[in-house]
């Protein structure tokens, strides 16, 4: 095992961050923690990471213990938080020699490992990274946290704030990092990058909801979910809402995802229902589960 | 049915020395709609939006919003709409009455309004047992509800929401979503900027910008139709990788 967790829990004062959390992750594996802002994430990286010492329970990198053997987890692991923590006032150049510096190692010998990722920033080398778009920063961030060849690699929402072409680019870059037997653990609110994942857990409030493959994940939703559309979408959603045998109702971009309490529902009667509330042009049709339908369902 | 726009733009220009932010844009959005405004860090985005909400002037090119001219009343178009955005919207130190109480204050209405409103808007929000807490105490979700609620407290004609369910969980989301159709349906206009291709399948016309201009305006069926595409996230990498 590449990261073990063992029922860890931390508090802040009268803050449960996490609640008895365990996992493992795999060797060479891309690990997800999928959850919304204030699920834990940000603690599970920092007690990982041996920043932070956990209230209970026992973790491991790499085989060593995060609060015996701090110092060897430091020198193997690869770790970008989620808040831009390079310096500001240094060039781009400048941040990624001094991190390959603290670790002993140079640009030259590991530069393989971030060729593909720094040749996207070499030209703004001079650049302070302060004065870098949003998406070059993540880049040199993820230069930085790899510059030492680290066998395990920390993202902490590394795609937040980043745009579709940017987030698309950066999962390219985690699977061609995973070829070369990096193990890494990513965390992000987007439901939609879970699927990106080998396994994922789902995190919410301090807990795991659920751990498995995004394939899984999914065939465990235990109701047919309908897409539903109306002439009226407010209006649907009042009448979805008032339906008795609604299970669930959830807007879900055009549509509304609904799911009835019912085994042997009929749609017909739903239409029927909607008809006779006054709303026109009424579909309904069975669709895929997504994850984050089967986030809401465990979350409710 | 002759629905009027609320805002109207064409040919919506910004440059800076040489560089061109925003390039000719045009584009409308009636009342009532609830109109995606999308495109990659950088597209100039938010440049567009400052010149919308009367905060940066445009280099050429006309746009009305609420009715008011952005070169020319500039002041009348913040009296008339609400705006609120994932990185500014309450006061952590204040609680949430006080913020009710700071932000009625600021859109200029009557001490008796304002607590009327305060009322209706803690009850609908379910929020009685914390109206007195620190607003920095709350979980995000309910932090954006209330902000989305106080950009509303004067009855704007166009409300801007500036990436307004990132980090949200998914059932809070939806809850916010619903308040937006919500919204919508009482006749404001909604106006979200976001670069998250799921905000943008809850509105009714998306436009795309890339690079200073609008390459797309439609609904997200249409663009979906339009680029073959399966979602709009797999419409926008079309777009914006060429």
């Amino acid at each position: 095992m590449s990261i073990k967790l063992e029922n860890i829990s931390k508090s802040f004062k009268k803050v449960t961050a996490v609640k008895n959390v365990s996992f493992e992750v795999k060797e060479g594996e891309i690990f997800g923690l999928i959850g919304p802002d204030g699920a834990g994430k940000t603690t599970l990286f920092r007690i990982l990471t041996t920043l932070l010492i956990a209230d209970e329970g026992t973790a491991s990198v790499t085989g060593f213990d995060v609060v015996k053997d701090y110092k060897k987890i430091r020198n193997s692991v690869g770790y970008m938080p989620g808040k831009f923590s390079l310096y500001q006032d240094l060039t781009v150049e400048e941040n990624l020699t001094f991190f390959a510096t603290i670790f002993g190692a140079t640009i030259e010998e590991n530069y393989d490992l971030i060729k593909e990722i720094y040749v996207q920033i070499e030209p703004f080398k001079n650049r302070r990274a302060g004065d870098l778009s949003g998406g070059m920063k993540q880049k040199l961030a993820l230069s930085c946290a790899l510059i030492h060849k680290p066998t395990v690699l920390f993202l902490d929402e590394p795609t937040t704030g980043v745009d579709a072409v940017s987030r698309k680019e950066f999962w390219e870059i985690l699977k061609n990092l995973q070829q070369k037997g990096i193990t890494i653990l990513v965390s992000t609110p987007y439901m939609d990058e879970a699927a990106l994942c080998d396994r994922i857990a789902l995190i919410q409030d301090g807990k795991i909801l659920e751990i498995d493959t995004p394939q899984q994940i999914v065939k465990h939703y235990p109701k047919k979910i309908y897409n539903v559309k109306a002439n009226n979408m407010y209006s649907l959603i009042l009448n979805l809402n008032e339906y008795k045998f609604n299970h669930s109702v959830y807007p879900f971009g055009e549509f509304v995802h609904y799911t009835d309490k019912r085994d042997d529902f009929n749609p017909a009667d739903l239409q029927q229902y909607l008809k006779n509330n006054g709303l026109k042009n009424v579909f309904i049709q069975q669709t895929k589960t997504t994850i984050e339908d089967t986030f809401m369902e465990l979350a409710k | 049915m002759n629905i009027k726009n609320v805002i109207q733009v064409k040919n919506l220009t910004k440059k800076f020395g040489d560089f061109t932010a925003v390039n000719k844009i045009s584009f409308e959005v009636k009342q009532g709609e609830i109109f995606g405004f999308l495109g990659a860090n950088g597209a100039g985005k938010t440049t567009a939006m400052k010149m919308l909400i009367g905060i940066s002037k445009p280099t050429s090119g006309e746009a009305q919003v609420a009715d008011f001219n952005v070169y020319t009343n500039p002041e009348d178009i913040k009296k008339n709409i609400g705006y609120m955005s994932q990185k500014f919207a309450l006061y952590d130190d204040l609680t949430v009455k006080e913020n009710i109480t700071f932000f009625g204050g600021i859109y200029g209405l009557p001490k008796a309004i304002i607590k009327e409103k305060s009322e209706v808007l803690i009850n609908e929000l379910n929020l009685q047992e914390v109206a007195n807490e620190l607003v920095g105490s709350l979980p995000l979700g309910w932090k954006q509800k209330i902000a989305f609620s106080v950009a509303l407290l004067h009855n704007p004609k166009v409300v801007f929401l500036d990436e307004p369910t990132g980090g949200v969980d998914p059932i809070t989301r939806r809850q916010f979503w619903e308040m937006i159709y919500k919204t919508a349906h009482n006749g404001t206009t909604v106006f979200v900027t976001t670069h998250y291709m799921d905000e943008a399948e809850y509105c009714d016309r998306v436009s795309i910008m890339v690079d200073g201009k609008i390459e797309a305006l439609d609904t997200p069926k249409k663009l979906k139709e339009q680029f073959k595409a399966e979602n709009m996230n797999d419409v926008f990498l079309k777009l914006a990788r060429g």
